[in-house]
């Protein structure tokens, strides 16, 4: 693999107070690839993604031991800003969450807390945002609409779009398409495709066939370890580990 | 045989019927209650009700003219309190639901503001004419009888402002510090403009609870008789609750003024009821919007 290293962990270890969630995760991630990150519940996908953003930091008697890098430098550095950080790594949850806000104040949202005023600016990052997600020709007409108004498949795009606005280097999308039906989840897919030429994206999913789809690297987890991490096509043909193998065949999780 | 064992036993129905009217009965005395006091009130006062009543400064010894200069005292001193109480309130809200990390401070705070709620409201009467009326030197006033009541309705505004903060879903606060905004930017553009509502509620719901206050204001900003409308913070008002009692007790001719009591509490209901109907109607509203 040439592409150069975005994102990577170093020894990565996560305590929810006195239990280990994470153990020693080595994981790289690369520029303008996708990596799926994938495992039965419970085995620390979710909580892993949270720590590339530091979103962990919320949770009360959390402790976070190892590095998390990303372009050389940790993240987890004391004089790290978590604000700036955050704006660099965008998030995108499982369920979408638009702001009770218009269409349009949600996806400026990222620009004006950054102290952006410059109207004709926010104007058209917005509008660019919207159609890079795919959303512009249904919403167009209604942006200064409350965006609860829409569907569930249309908020996920908004939430894409929003976290866009800000022109983040790494998307980070939890189960983005999990809460959406059929229809609207090829779109998300489809947009991820077009996306992961701009952005590095690491997704968590549930739906191995999923994975499968999008990805182009696959990390198996299990139980708060990395089992194995390899090209999406390797994991699913001939995977290394037998236990890889059992979970891809549906033997368990 | 299947069909026998699908049919209601006649017993079980009987006694359905029974308890379902005892809950209907339950709900018709709470609202009657209210109409009868409502009624009572209607059917004692309504003489006394009329455009000069409402408009002009008493005369005669309060035996006749108008209640204007409670009506405004009223006013005043629930409307300032609870501008005095709101942002106080809101802030300490603030600070409960979204900074404080557990810990005895914390559980020292809630111990404080939960007892506040339950100090009679005459102690609270005495306890601003000490403070802001004696040491502090504001005297019987407005601003002393706003300060004392703001003191008596901060549980209750903190109450519901956090209440109404914490109803606001965590998944807002994490999309909106995940795009790099931070936790003061959060509060201040998503959670408390989506809190707002609830907020607003507990305020005029609060305003409607001061406006019948007695006992605090007794010693603190309500007299007997005032000449002519106030003017400043520092001026004694007369009081609707105030008034009642009075004309009621110590009036200068009880039985010529009775109808006048219940004209003036007359006024007062109306006043709380309106107030506590704005308040739901605006609940209800925001209710259907979400």
């Amino acid at each position: 693999m040439d592409n150069c290293l975005k994102m990577c962990t170093k020894k990565l270890n996560f305590y929810y107070g006195e239990s280990q969630a994470l153990h020693e995760i080595c994981l790289n991630f690369y520029a303008n690839q996708v990596t799926a990150l994938i495992g039965p519940s419970g085995c620390g996908k979710s909580t892993i993604l949270r720590c590339l953003n530091r979103m962990n930091d919320l949770i009360p008697y959390s402790r976070v031991d190892g590095q998390v890098i990303l372009d050389g430098e940790d993240i987890y550095d004391p004089d790290i800003d978590v604000v700036t950080l955050r704006s660099r790594i965008g998030m995108v949850f499982q369920k979408p969450n638009p702001f009770p806000k218009s269409i349009f104040e949600n996806v400026a949202y990222g620009l004006r807390v950054k102290g952006i005023k410059d109207r004709a600016f926010i104007e058209e990052r917005v509008e660019n945002s919207i159609k890079r997600a795919a959303l512009w020709d249904e919403v167009k007409d209604r942006i200064n609409e409350s965006a609860l108004g829409l569907s569930g498949g249309q908020q996920q795009r908004l939430c894409i779009a929003r976290a866009m606005a800000v022109e983040p280097e790494v998307l980070l999308m939890d189960e983005p398409a999990s809460a959406l039906d059929p229809i609207a989840t090829q779109k998300i897919e489809e947009l991820i495709n077009e996306l992961k030429k701009l952005y590095t994206i690491i997704i968590v999913t549930h739906n191995m066939q999923q994975a499968a789809r999008i990805s182009d690297i696959t990390a198996f987890f299990y139980l708060g370890s990395l089992i194995e991490v390899d090209e999406t096509e390797k994991i699913f043909t001939r995977p290394t580990l037998k236990q890889t193998s059992d979970y891809i065949t549906g033997r368990f999780g | 045989m299947l069909e026998k064992e699908n049919r209601i036993k006649p017993g079980r129905k009987i006694l359905q019927t029974i308890i379902f009217n005892i809950f209907r009965f339950s709900a018709i005395i709470n609202g009657a209650a209210l109409v009868i006091v409502i009624g009572f009130l209607i059917s004692k006062g309504w003489r006394a009700i009329n455009w000069t009543f409402l408009t002009q400064m008493p005369v005669d010894s309060m035996t006749k003219g108008g209640i204007l200069p409670c009506i405004v005292g009223t006013l005043i001193i629930s409307v300032g309190s609870i501008a005095i109480a709101l942002p106080i309130g809101v802030a300490s809200a603030i600070y409960l639901n979204e900074y404080a990390r557990p810990g005895r401070l914390v559980r020292f705070l809630r111990l404080g503001i939960n007892n506040l709620a339950g100090v009679p409201s005459v102690v609270f009467g005495l306890f601003g004419l000490s403070l802001f009326v004696v040491w502090l030197g504001f005297g019987v006033s407005i601003i002393s009888g706003c300060l004392t009541l703001a003191a008596m309705t901060l549980p209750v505004i903190i109450g519901t402002a956090e209440e109404a903060l914490r109803s606001v879903p965590n998944i807002y606060r994490e999309a909106s510090l995940g795009l790099g905004a931070t936790k003061w930017q959060t509060i201040y553009r998503v959670v408390l403009p989506a809190a707002l509502p609830g907020i607003l509620t507990g305020a005029i719901l609060g305003i409607s609870r001061t406006a019948g206050e007695t006992a605090p204001i007794m010693f603190t900003a309500a007299v007997f008789y005032t000449p002519s409308l106030p003017s400043s913070i520092f001026d004694k008002i007369m009081a609707l609750p105030y008034h009642i009692y009075v004309l009621a007790t110590a009036g200068t001719d009880i039985q010529a003024t009775r109808p006048l009591q219940y004209g003036t509490a007359l006024v007062l209901i109306a006043l709380v009821l309106g107030l506590n109907l704005i308040a739901i109607i605006y609940r209800t509203r925001l209710r259907r919007r979400r």
